[in-house]
């Protein structure tokens, strides 16, 4: 324990504690570019100087260790001077090119410059010239004109990717970041080094020039991308439709949770965003499947009428064919609401026995010890917890189509699966055995057309609910945009249904 | 420092309330005007002082081009009021009017615009709407690809013009003629901002 005194105030800390982070703990932000709680401190920027009584000169916060008794001052007028000195250093080969630069609106160098900026400048030398606009790789872009030589991008690559691709050039007044001979920036967490770099020397090669980051508004939410569940924001864009080439979803960042991601997500998850809003379900249809070729014709329904038809149209197959002939097709992208409907109409109401929820083959994917996890769906432990995966087991994709094929299925609900990218062109063949098919999903696809009832439901973005993890980490997103269409949440659908079986068995809502 | 000052009502006695000498000031006013004009018109038929203002054209103004000298306060009151039949007599603009807006050009004849975006989010009728693209001049990082403003929103506020950090976008054309049969063609593209500068 060290009692310390941080700008006259008394403060109990551990012994050893960085003051940086002290410092943030008492609500007071040390300006500093190369200092991140992750990537370690190595004192580079100059920025985060404070004074010691006793000490002859000024210490950076970030090296600095608390000792008891300690006096330390982030605010007199030695520490000032020294910041905008170090600053004004920062800025000597900097283009401050801020109305073209992304960055511009969440900048390290604009907020310390508006705060602590000498705001004249005594160096009078042309400024460096390097490349700018130089991609890096798929993702990222760089303008070296903009670098600070903070190091944060290339630690980040050293030591958590461990991939190293980036590194510092040169010193002195030839000092450049660049990539190392022969290598492109093109690991599964490249995104990342966008979020940590202070300036705009790295920027989104997708995000780049879509949208101004003070039109973004931003929702805590939960990746979808696999059983990790990271933590994201979800920035979005709405009041001006004409950026983003009309996409919602402007982007998604990392959230800090240190239980689950840290301070970073992987690329598969940060670009999962781009496809949101494309190729979506937006009505209710009842379709009649077209001969081969042709596409299906669909009458528009009301979602009562979807929800009369469909309960009537089980309930009587249920009642001439049994309950055994129907199959339900789901997966661990529903939520645990989702999952507890689920389970209220098919297992509790209909009495369904076949599902089939593994995530082989179409929900798996590559992993790794960083994040990224096998399955890439959200949400497998939710269902595990109210027994599917354990009480109910999952049937394989062979087996279904093995009873399919020997007529011993007669329906079949799927809610989000691409049945046909499974069983490719035997999948037409196969659902135009059955008498009853029921797709419910956010997005068109091959399945959709093979189906007699086409459900429009939200994507995650467009609902509130919760995932639990891999770990069994219930963890709530937030609802960021209005859904597209008729959509509603999978859960409010299941329920619908589930009403209108119960109202048409007579029995108490 | 905003301070609150509270100012009393004048009080409503009867000779407010029946209006009738109210009305007579009124007209009083109106007499002044009236016969103040009508002697200085007289005054410059006799061929003493100008009589009315010259036509807007004398000064370079036209609703086409830009107004280049209005005449001074001090010179228009020694004048007799004259009526401008706008629109059949061309307006007569003030030379800092803010009328319908230009891009400007860089030397090369590209837009000077860098599609910074700081016109459109200091618009306050959001009119303008600009997307960007990479500039294939390896010097040039960022341009417009599509610049629009819609004029049937505008307010000529003018907040675009001192927004703009390089100068692109000025309210200098004199053109404050925008009706069009249809709204799509009050949104005036870039190519069409460009057509004068
Ligand atoms: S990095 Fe920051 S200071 Fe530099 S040009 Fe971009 S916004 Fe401006
Ligand atoms: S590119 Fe960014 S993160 Fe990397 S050293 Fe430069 S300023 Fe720091
Ligand atoms: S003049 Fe005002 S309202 Fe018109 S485009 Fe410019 S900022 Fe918008
Ligand atoms: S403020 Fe100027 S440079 Fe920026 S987008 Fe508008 S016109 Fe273009």
């Amino acid at each position: 324990m060290a009692r310390i005194t941080l700008n006259g105030r008394p403060i109990e800390t551990a012994d050893g504690a960085l003051m940086i982070d002290v410092a943030k703990e008492a609500g007071i932000h040390i300006p500093h570019y190369c200092y991140h709680p992750a990537l370690g401190n190595p004192g580079n920027c100059r920025m985060c100087l404070v004074e010691v009584q006793g000490a002859p000169k000024l210490q950076p916060a970030c090296r600095l260790k608390a000792v008891d008794g300690m006096v330390v001052r982030t605010d007199s007028p030695a520490v000032q001077a020294a910041q905008a000195g170090a600053l004004e250093l920062h800025l000597v080969n900097h283009p401050l090119d801020c109305p073209v630069c992304d960055q511009s609106g969440e900048c390290g160098l604009q907020d310390y410059y508006m705060t602590i900026g000498r705001y004249k400048s005594g160096v009078a030398e042309d400024k460096r010239h390097m490349a700018k606009r130089k991609p890096i790789g798929p993702h990222v872009m760089l303008d070296q004109e903009r670098c600070l030589w903070c190091t944060r991008c290339t630690r980040f690559l050293a030591n958590v990717v461990k991939t190293a691709e980036l590194g510092i050039f040169g010193r002195g007044h030839g000092q450049v970041v660049d990539l190392a001979p022969g290598k492109v920036l093109d690991n599964p967490y490249s995104g990342n080094v966008v979020d940590i770099c202070p300036v705009g020397a790295l920027t989104d090669r997708d995000f780049r020039y879509k949208v101004r980051a003070w039109y973004l508004e931003s929702v805590d939410s939960v990746c979808p991308g696999c059983s990790r569940g990271c933590g994201v924001q979800v920035h979005t864009s709405t009041k001006r439709p004409w950026h983003n080439e009309g996409r919602r979803v402007a982007r998604l960042k990392p959230r800090y949770n240190p239980e689950v991601n840290g301070h970073w997500i992987c690329d598969e998850g940060r670009y999962s965003y781009k496809t949101l809003d494309q190729d979506r379900l937006g009505k209710v249809l009842r379709l009649r499947p077209a001969p081969a070729g042709l596409s299906a014709v669909g009458t528009e329904l009301s979602w009562d009428a979807a929800w009369k038809e469909i309960a009537g149209r089980a309930g009587e197959l249920m009642a001439d064919k049994g309950a055994g002939g129907l199959a339900v097709i789901a997966s661990g992208a529903l939520s645990n609401e989702d999952w507890r409907s689920f389970k209220k109409l098919f297992v509790d109401s209909w009495k369904v026995v076949q599902f089939l929820f593994a995530p082989e083959p179409d929900q798996v994917g590559p992993e790794d010890s960083l994040l990224r996890r096998k399955e890439k769906v959200p949400n497998l432990k939710g269902g595990e917890a109210l027994g599917f995966g354990t009480e109910f087991r999952s049937m394989s994709w062979d087996a279904l189509a093995r009873s399919i094929e020997a007529g011993r299925i007669w329906g079949l609900y799927v809610v989000d699966r691409d049945v046909a990218g499974v069983w490719g062109p035997a999948a037409a063949g196969l659902l135009g055995r059955l008498d009853f098919v029921v797709f419910q999903g956010p997005f068109k696809g091959g399945t959709g057309d093979l189906a007699h009832y086409r459900l429009p439901s939200t994507a995650y973005v467009e609902e509130e609910g919760s995932f639990t993890n891999f770990e069994g980490r219930l963890q709530r997103y937030a609802k960021a945009l209005a859904p597209l269409g008729a959509a509603l949440p999978d859960w409010e659908i299941f329920e619908g249904i589930l009403a209108r079986h119960r109202a048409g068995k007579g029995e108490a809502l | 420092m905003i301070t609150v000052r509270t100012v009393e009502r004048p009080p409503r006695d009867l000779a407010v309330q029946v209006f009738l000498l109210e009305v007579v000031k009124g007209l009083g006013v109106t007499y002044r005007h009236f016969f103040v004009n009508l002697w200085r018109h007289l005054l410059g038929l006799a061929g003493g002082r100008p009589a009315g203002s010259p036509p807007a054209a004398a000064w370079g103004g036209s609703p086409r081009g830009r107004a280049s000298r209005p005449p001074s306060g001090r010179a228009l009151a020694a004048r007799g009021a004259v009526t401008v039949q706008y629109p059949e007599e061309p307006a007569v603009l003030g030379r800092r009017a803010r009328t319908r807006h230009r891009l400007l050009k860089r030397p090369d004849g590209a837009p000077r615009c860098t599609s910074c975006l700081l016109c459109e989010t200091v618009c306050p009728a959001r009119c303008i709407r600009i997307t960007a693209e990479d500039s294939p001049d390896p010097g040039i990082e960022k341009r417009a690809r599509t610049f629009e403003i819609d004029m049937g929103l505008c307010v000529f506020c003018g907040h675009c013009v001192e927004a703009c950090p390089v100068d692109a976008i000025r309210m200098d054309t004199g053109d404050m003629e925008l009706p069009a049969l249809h709204r799509r063609e009050m949104i005036w593209d870039m190519k069409a901002l460009m057509e004068d500068s």
